[in-house]
Order: structure tokens, then C-alpha cells, then sequence
């Protein structure tokens, strides 16, 4: 088994790898060309770009980030459970079957919960 | 094998030098996502894959990601120029001795003070994962309600506290 | 440390990796273009060599002979570092995919991982930290927003992703996709229960499940991998070209190729769930158990019909795209959030009920 995540350590070096040298084999056989001001502005459009780079973005998007470590924890429950599932079910353990009834039930509430604040709507 | 044990070590030792030393808040939780890899690498060669993998999928590639958010959501340059004070640092040295006092006390004390801990035993017929998964759900199962009501808590702390925010 | 290991690991990663899955990235590349033309009724690239199959070979070229430019504003060791924190999960991810059976006594996989799905997720989660990355170095405002889009985007429909394989995990009891793929192999792929001990009352009635579970996770692998019709970080109409507005030369040519590395795994992986991996319909051609040696021309075969299922599956996505037009971000985010969700927790329910019903101890 530890041998596996040696192929996977080795792939992790390759793919690193590949991507270094083809970054650094641009580099060296990219052309050169002269710099000036417009061409080392920021992108927008053509215009000479207006205000600061970083915008202010809406809490919108940390709060789904927030919702989705919550819910992502679920899905990890979940996975251990479903593997099981099928050998414990056929031997009659109906327990696998509530147990993940009645968490999956209570997350469900607070699905439900953020839907009706509106935690989930793009608009508001 | 050992060889690849200091070295996971050594960059989970790294990643946390990083993200106490590190000036740009981007750069110290980057330091954070890297002293995680190290220790799902550690994880996994003791055995524990399931664990391993988890640590990257939730922290790594959950957690860390809400943090970059917060992170961006502030003023990045303004906490860069923040200067240290006196007492901070006395109060950060304090609270570091004091977790490090604990921990010795616990290595030192304990059961097994002194031996080495044994081996987790991966029996060969079943994977880490079955055995968790039967642990959870069937042994349990009351416990695993629990923390669906505590990520329930959560989710109604975040809508509540983020919605305050908008208003 | 085991030197024939680590070697056998190396060759087939570099095999499976760099001599299979990148020409693939290229002739996807170039695949796309020529259907995208038919369907526009135009012609697409014909000039570069026999149907203009050479013409990714030229525009690799001139991505490395290009101008690497780096802007003065933006923060330059996280700019040069998204594009590798691209790159590198989505070659990756292919570790665990079995994509054949045996070859020389090796079997055909790099990485036989108890955790097979799981793995994918936890290192295609990582992924978003190049894309954050790119967007936040740029020091500009539309990689800015688009970064924060795509971003927010992956991790929502991560959520469903996650939950659409629970049903396909629980009605094969394993992680190990090899192990999957075996299944399938003898006893029906997970959509067509048509033979072996699939063909049953049982099997095809979890047979529904599964499909809904496919109908998920293909929409939400279309929305991980940010391909039309939820391109939205890159839409050009409203962001230039999102997060890698700012790049040039290979720095550019690395998202792109990530992007289509991480498509082509994306179906690798919904074959192998799904579809069967490298097995032939009805069990034919399928080795009885893993000790069985297989002869050489069958191992041939088998990645051979993997590859032909990758393939087909990468058509479907290219048609999708040039068929389809883009969501809106909100309607993005409620379909992510609220009709996939549902769905693929209700669809979680229904198959342990059936599973309950359906087992050979229970009352019905």
C-alpha cells in the first residue's frame, strides 16, 4: 500500500518538474522584447486603468466558502459510511441505515435553515 | 523510509516557521497549506491513508481555501505594514511556552512515557476506511448525530453572523 | 526502498502522463476546433500538416518561443507560481485512474490507492489555490474577479460532486477504483446492468439511482473543469479572460494545458465509474481474477477501449459546449446549490432505501 503512494510521491516530482522546465525553457527561448509603461499596466481593455487592482468583492462569496467547509465535512462523513453500507445492510444491520438517516436528516436542516435566510440566493 | 519521514517533518517544521515569520498573510497561509501536505504525508506513512487524504481534502483544500478568502476580503497591504509590539510578542511567547510546557508534561507523565508507541496495525483484509466507517456509523452512531447538530450550530452561526455583516 | 517499484512507476508515469494524456490534451485542443468549425459551418485549422493535425505542434512552439512577459504590477513569485499550482494537480490526478489491466505482468495503474475517488477530490481541491493565486498576483481588477469566481464556483460544485459518487460507492462497497472496474467488468457497467449478476431485478432497478447520480456528476465535472456552459471565470464578454488575463507564453499555455489535463482526467474518472474503465461490454475479453497474467494484445486492447471511451467522452463535452450557452452567475450558484444539492442528497436516501428493500435478508 505505502509503495502506492510512493508512485504517487514520484508523479508529484515528474508533473513538478515538467512544469518548471517548460516555465524556465520559455523563459530562455521566449524572445525579448523592449518594456514601456502602457505595456506593463494593467490589463483594461485599452483604457490606463482606473482605481486599485484588488477590488472590494461581496461577502457573498466568503459565505459560501463557509457553507462549503461546513458541507464538505458532511460529504467526508458520508464516504466512509457508503463504503460500508452494502455488507452491513445485507447483514441486516438496519442501524447503517438510521444512523445516516438521521445525519444526513439534521444536516438537511441546516440546508434548510441557510436557504430560507437567503444564505443561498445570488440576489439576496 | 526514514529518510522520507524527516523530510515531511522537516516541511511541516518549515511550513509553521512560514506562517509565524512570514510578512504577506498570502505567504503565511500558503506556509499553513504546505506544513498540511507535510502532515497528511505523515499521516499516510504511518498507516492512517484515509486521515491522510482527508487532511488534504478539508484542510488543505477547504479550510485554507475560507482562510485566502478572509484573507483577500481585508486589506492585505495595510496588516503587511502593521508593525509588532513589545507586549504582543511577550504575550504570543507566553501562550507558545505555556503549549509547550503541556505537551512535555503529557509525553512525560503518560502511560508510555518513554517507549516507543506502537505501530497502527493495518490489517491486511480490511482498509482503513471500512473500519472507520463501521466504527462511525454502527459503534458510533449516537456520537455522529452529535456532530451533525454541532455543524448545524455552525451553519446557523455563519448565515446569522454573515448576515449581520450585510445589513 | 524497492528500485524495480519505483522504475515501474516511473515508465507508466511517464507512459500514461506525458506520452498519452498530454498528446490527448493536444488533440483535444484540436479536436475542438475542428467541431467547433462544423458546427459553425466554417472550416476550422486544415493547414498544419494532414486536417491541420499538426497544428498543436505549432502553436506549442509558439508558446515557448513567445515573449514571456511578466507585468511590473503584479507580485511576481506568486504570478510564476499559479500556473505549476495548476498544472501539477491536474497531471496528479491521474495517479489512481486504472486505465487497463495488465501489461508485462505491471498492472495499469499508477497508484493502486485504497482512497481512489477521495484522492482525486483532495487533489483536485487544490487546484483552486492556483486559480485564487493567479487572480490575486495579477494585481489587476478582472483576474481579480474572475479568480474569486471560479474559485467560489469549484468549491460549490465540489459540494455535489462529492455527494453524486456516495450512491456509486455505497452499491459497490469499495473505494479502490480498480476494484470498481472489475466489478463492472463482470457484472455490468454501473449504467448498463445488462450482464453477469447485474442483470437482475435489483440491479436494474439501482440502476435509476445511478443514473441520476451520472446526470450530477457529469454537470458538475463540466462546472469543476470551468468548461462552457459554466465558463463564467472566463467569460469574455464580461472579463476579458478572467483569472489568466495577465499571461503570456507558457505561463499561459500552462492553465490552458491544466484545464484540459484536468477534462481529460474528469472523464477518465466518469468512464471508470461509470462506464466500465477498460472492460468490453458482456464480460467479453475479461480476466477471471487480478492473478490471472493477461496475454499482451488483451492488455492492448483494454487501454485501448479505455482510451476509446476517454475520447468519446471528450467529443461529448466539445458538442455540449458549442451546443449550450453560458449561465448566468446566480443561476450558476442556485443550480450548484440548491437543485444539485437536493438532488444528490435525495438520491443518497433513495439508494440505501432501495439497497434496504433489495437485500437478500430483508422481508421484501
Amino acid at each position: 500500500m505505502t509503495q502506492d503512494y510512493i508512485a504517487v510521491l514520484v508523479q508529484i516530482v515528474l508533473a513538478g518538474g515538467f512544469a518548471v522546465a517548460t516555465l524556465i525553457a520559455s523563459a530562455l527561448l521566449g524572445k525579448r522584447a523592449l518594456r514601456n509603461p502602457m505595456k506593463d499596466s494593467a490589463y483594461e481593455c485599452g483604457m490606463l486603468p482606473v482605481g486599485e487592482g484588488q477590488a472590494r468583492f461581496s461577502v457573498k462569496f466568503y459565505l459560501v466558502a463557509m457553507l462549503f467547509v461546513l458541507f464538505d465535512v458532511e460529504v467526508v462523513f458520508l464516504i466512509p459510511w457508503a463504503t460500508v453500507y452494502r455488507a452491513q445492510i445485507e447483514s441486516g444491520a438496519g442501524i447503517f441505515l438510521f444512523a445516516m438517516l438521521g445525519f444526513v436528516g439534521i444536516l438537511f436542516l441546516a440546508y434548510l435553515y441557510a436557504l430560507k435566510k437567503g444564505a443561498l440566493s445570488w440576489q439576496r | 523510509m526514514t529518510f522520507l519521514f524527516y523530510f515531511f517533518s522537516a516541511l511541516v517544521l518549515f511550513g509553521g516557521l512560514g506562517v509565524v515569520f512570514a510578512k504577506n498573510p498570502v505567504s503565511a497561509a500558503f506556509s499553513m497549506v504546505i506544513s498540511f501536505l507535510g502532515m497528511a504525508a505523515l499521516f499516510i506513512q504511518l498507516d492512517a491513508f484515509l486521515i491522510g487524504v482527508l487532511q488534504v481534502l478539508v484542510y488543505a483544500g477547504a479550510i485554507m481555501v475560507l482562510f485566502l478568502f478572509i484573507i483577500m476580503l481585508l486589506d492585505v497591504e495595510e496588516v503587511e505594514k502593521r508593525k509588532l509590539s513589545l507586549p504582543t510578542v511577550i504575550r504570543a511567547g507566553g501562550v507558545g511556552a505555556a503549549l509547550v510546557v503541556l505537551i512535555s508534561t503529557v509525553l512525560m507523565r503518560g502511560g508510555t512515557a518513554g517507549q516507543a508507541l506502537p505501530k497502527l496495525v493495518a490489517s491486511p483484509e480490511k482498509s482503513d476506511v471500512l473500519r472507520i466507517g463501521e466504527l462511525l456509523f454502527g459503534t458510533y452512531w449516537l456520537p455522529i448525530q452529535i456532530i451533525a447538530v454541532l455543524l448545524l450550530t455552525a451553519t446557523v452561526g455563519v448565515v446569522v453572523l454573515s448576515k449581520r455583516e450585510l445589513k | 526502498m524497492d528500485w524495480h517499484l519505483l522504475i515501474a512507476a516511473g515508465v507508466k508515469i511517464v507512459v500514461f502522463v506525458f506520452l498519452l494524456t498530454l498528446p490527448l490534451v493536444a488533440m483535444a485542443v484540436w479536436a475542438e476546433r475542428r467541431v467547433s468549425a462544423a458546427i459553425q459551418d466554417r472550416v476550422g485549422p486544415n493547414r498544419v500538416g494532414p486536417m491541420g493535425l499538426l497544428q498543436p505542434v505549432a502553436d506549442g512552439i509558439k508558446f515557448l518561443l513567445k515573449e514571456d512577459f511578466t507585468p511590473a504590477h503584479v507580485r511576481k513569485t506568486f504570478f510564476w507560481l499559479a500556473p505549476t499550482l495548476v498544472m501539477v494537480p491536474a497531471l496528479l490526478t491521474s495517479a489512481v485512474l486504472p486505465f487497463g489491466t495488465k501489461l508485462f505482468g505491471e498492472p495499469m495503474v499508477i497508484a493502486d490507492l485504497d482512497v481512489g475517488p477521495l484522492f482525486i477530490f483532495a487533489v483536485a481541491s487544490l487546484t483552486v489555490y492556483g486559480i485564487v493565486l493567479a487572480g490575486w498576483s495579477s494585481n489587476s481588477k478582472y483576474p481579480f474577479l474572475g479568480g474569486i469566481r471560479s474559485s467560489s464556483q469549484m468549491i460549490s460544485y465540489e459540494i455535489s460532486l462529492g455527494l453524486s459518487v456516495v450512491p456509486l460507492i455505497m452499491l459497490y462497497g469499495d473505494l479502490n477504483l480498480g476494484h470498481i472496474v472489475r466489478e463492472q467488468a463482470h457484472n455490468g457497467w454501473t449504467l448498463l446492468p445488462l450482464w453477469g449478476e447485474g442483470l437482475s431485478v435489483r440491479g436494474l432497478i439501482l440502476a435509476i439511482p445511478m443514473f441520476i447520480s451520472f446526470v450530477v456528476f457529469t454537470t458538475a465535472m463540466f462546472a469543476e473543469t470551468n468548461r462552457l456552459p459554466f465558463d463564467l471565470p472566463e467569460c469574455e464578454t464580461e472579463l476579458v479572460a478572467g483569472y489568466h488575463t495577465e499571461y503570456s507564453s507558457m505561463k499561459f499555455a500552462l492553465f490552458f494545458l491544466g484545464e484540459y489535463a484536468a477534462m481529460i482526467v474528469g472523464s477518465g474518472l466518469c468512464v471508470t465509474l461509470f462506464l466500465g474503465g477498460w472492460s468490453l461490454p458482456f464480460g467479453w475479453l475479461t480476466p477471471a481474477d487480478t492473478a490471472v497474467d493477461v496475454p499482451f494484445w488483451q492488455g492492448l486492447i483494454h487501454i485501448g477501449v479505455f482510451f476509446a471511451k476517454v475520447i468519446a467522452f471528450i467529443l461529448f463535452f466539445i458538442v455540449i459546449r458549442w451546443t449550450l450557452p453560458r449561465f448566468r452567475y446566480d443561476q450558476l450558484m442556485k443550480l450548484g446549490w440548491i437543485y444539485f444539492f437536493e438532488i444528490a442528497v435525495l438520491n443518497i436516501i433513495l439508494t440505501a432505501v432501495l439497497m434496504w428493500l433489495l437485500a437478500p435478508g430483508s422481508a421484501a
